[in-house]
């Protein structure tokens, strides 16, 4: 393989048909509010742990919705399950319950 | 998109192209890449009895140099003044650029000068002061492309052959490319507008062709000035040109016919160096998909040789299609040149079948 002194960079486009939605299904069977999100960020802004890791529950909603499982489990390990998120959301959606699902629907499906 | 919407989107997106003496201004980069193809026009135009002059004291128009920060818009308005001083010496009011870049800035300086004449002014007296000369704006601004498109049909009513599968009777398929600054930055400037651009589609569809529709059909090739001429950001421009491939190639393309310098060039060679680093190639049996200019294509229905038209010089190689047409062709000529010497022959790729 040739590599003419520069890479190909990969695409960061999110094929919706492509996208694997089982997680996204799981959750949503659980806690069918995650469709209420508006990604506002008030959750994130809230979040301790997002103080001090690289965390954030807007995210997670995003990644769940695109099906970026890969990029979700890093994302939660950080939460504490504090709850401070749930409190805040302008949406009143169970967030905390919501990471409690995705945790639980990683392990079902042994993603 | 349905067609019925198509219809009512070109309706509104129709330019006036003029019908008769063009002044052509060529492109600084089309006879190096695809050498055949300005030939072509100039021979097509002339056997539909039309009358061009073709200016040798023509220059760039300095786009490539503009959009990669090189060059100051003031000198490119000079330069683009110098040329209509050209148009206007040559006794002509009809402007014909060959490159799309070209085309954009063309378009970009006329509208800039009607909002503000204060910067036209200006720019006459500098060109005043540094050659001497004086012009007139061109009274009907058209790419060549748009020449070809209004003349369709006759090209049409001339053809040797047609955009048709001999064996199978089916037309061709053909994924249209249109060079981003034809109609994305003015859209009532290009046939058709800037999302389904009816120009390529139009002469497809002539010359017996069916176009594609497919979801990245109006993405960027990647030619995109500076991420093309830095050595180490070419990767975005070859990503861009990927994405399209991964777009059309379910869709199993005969063609991609394109209207812009950069679009052929990089669409047919970017396809190698896909091959060469990732092993990918989109074409039917480890094959590329092989990439035309507009008058390429005009060329072969007409029956004008393929070496004549300089499709040797394409990295994918034509026969495929000049095979699907049933064009006849000598593959011996391949690599003559024009006075009969043998041009030697191109290293082979280790991926693409050629
Ligand atoms: S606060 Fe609620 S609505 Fe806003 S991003 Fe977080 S979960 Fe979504
Ligand atoms: S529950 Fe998790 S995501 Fe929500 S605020 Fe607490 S640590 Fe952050």
């Amino acid at each position: 393989m040739k590599t003419f002194g520069y890479t190909i960079q990969n695409d960061r486009q999110i094929d919706f048909d492509a996208a694997d939605k089982k997680l996204y299904r799981y959750v949503a069977e659980k806690e069918p509010d995650i469709n209420l999100c508006i990604f506002c960020g008030t959750c994130t802004a809230t979040c301790s742990a997002a103080e001090f890791k690289n965390m954030s529950f807007r995210k997670i909603s995003l990644f769940l919705r695109r099906g970026l499982t890969e990029n979700l489990k890093r994302e939660i390990e950080s939460c504490m399950f504090c709850g401070k998120c749930t409190l805040v959301c302008p949406r009143g959606i169970n967030t905390r319950n919501i990471i409690f699902n995705i945790r639980k629907g990683i392990e079902e499906y042994e993603f | 998109m349905i067609e019925e919407g198509k219809e009512k989107v070109w309706k509104d997106y129709q330019k006036e192209i003029a019908e008769d003496n063009y002044f052509y201004a060529r492109s600084c980069i089309r006879q190096n890449f695809f050498p055949g193809s300005e030939v072509a026009f100039l021979r097509i135009l002339k056997e539909l009895g039309k009358n061009l002059f073709d200016d040798p004291r023509h220059t760039t128009c300095t786009g490539i140099a503009y959009h990669s920060d090189i060059v100051p818009f003031d000198t490119t308005m000079t330069v683009v003044a110098r040329h209509f001083a050209l148009m206007t010496e040559a006794g002509l009011k009809n402007f014909v650029p060959s490159c799309i870049t070209s085309f954009g800035i063309y378009t970009e300086v006329l509208e800039l000068w009607r909002h503000h004449p204060e910067i036209e002014q200006k720019i006459k007296e500098n060109l005043l002061k540094a050659t001497g000369r004086t012009f007139e704006k061109p009274e009907n601004l058209a790419h060549s492309s748009d020449i070809i498109y209004k003349f369709r049909n006759e090209i049409a009513n001339k053809s040797k052959y047609r955009l048709v599968n001999k064996e199978t009777g089916k037309p061709l398929r053909v994924v249209e490319h249109i060079g981003c600054h034809y109609s994305k930055m003015f859209p009532e400037k290009g046939v058709g507008g800037a999302e389904y651009p009816l120009v390529l589609t139009g002469m497809v569809q002539a010359w017996g062709g069916e176009v594609i529709d497919y979801p990245e059909r109006r993405q960027c090739c990647g030619f995109g000035f500076r991420q093309y001429i830095v050595q180490a950001n070419r990767g975005y421009s070859v990503a861009c040109s990927k994405k399209k491939f991964e777009s059309m190639a379910p869709y199993k393309p005969d063609l991609i016919l394109t209207n812009c310098p950069g679009c052929p060039y990089f669409l047919d060679r970017w396809q190698y160096v896909v091959s060469e680093m990732e092993g990918v190639t989109y074409g039917e049996n480890n094959g590329g998909i092989p990439v035309f200019t507009y008058e390429e294509l005009a060329g072969m229905v007409l029956g004008y040789n393929p070496w004549d038209l300089g499709l040797q010089l394409h990295q994918v190689p034509v026969e495929p299609v000049l095979d699907k047409i049933g064009v006849q062709y000598k593959k011996e000529d391949k690599y003559k040149g024009v006075n009969g010497k043998d041009l030697g022959r191109p290293e082979s790729p280790s991926c693409l079948k050629i």
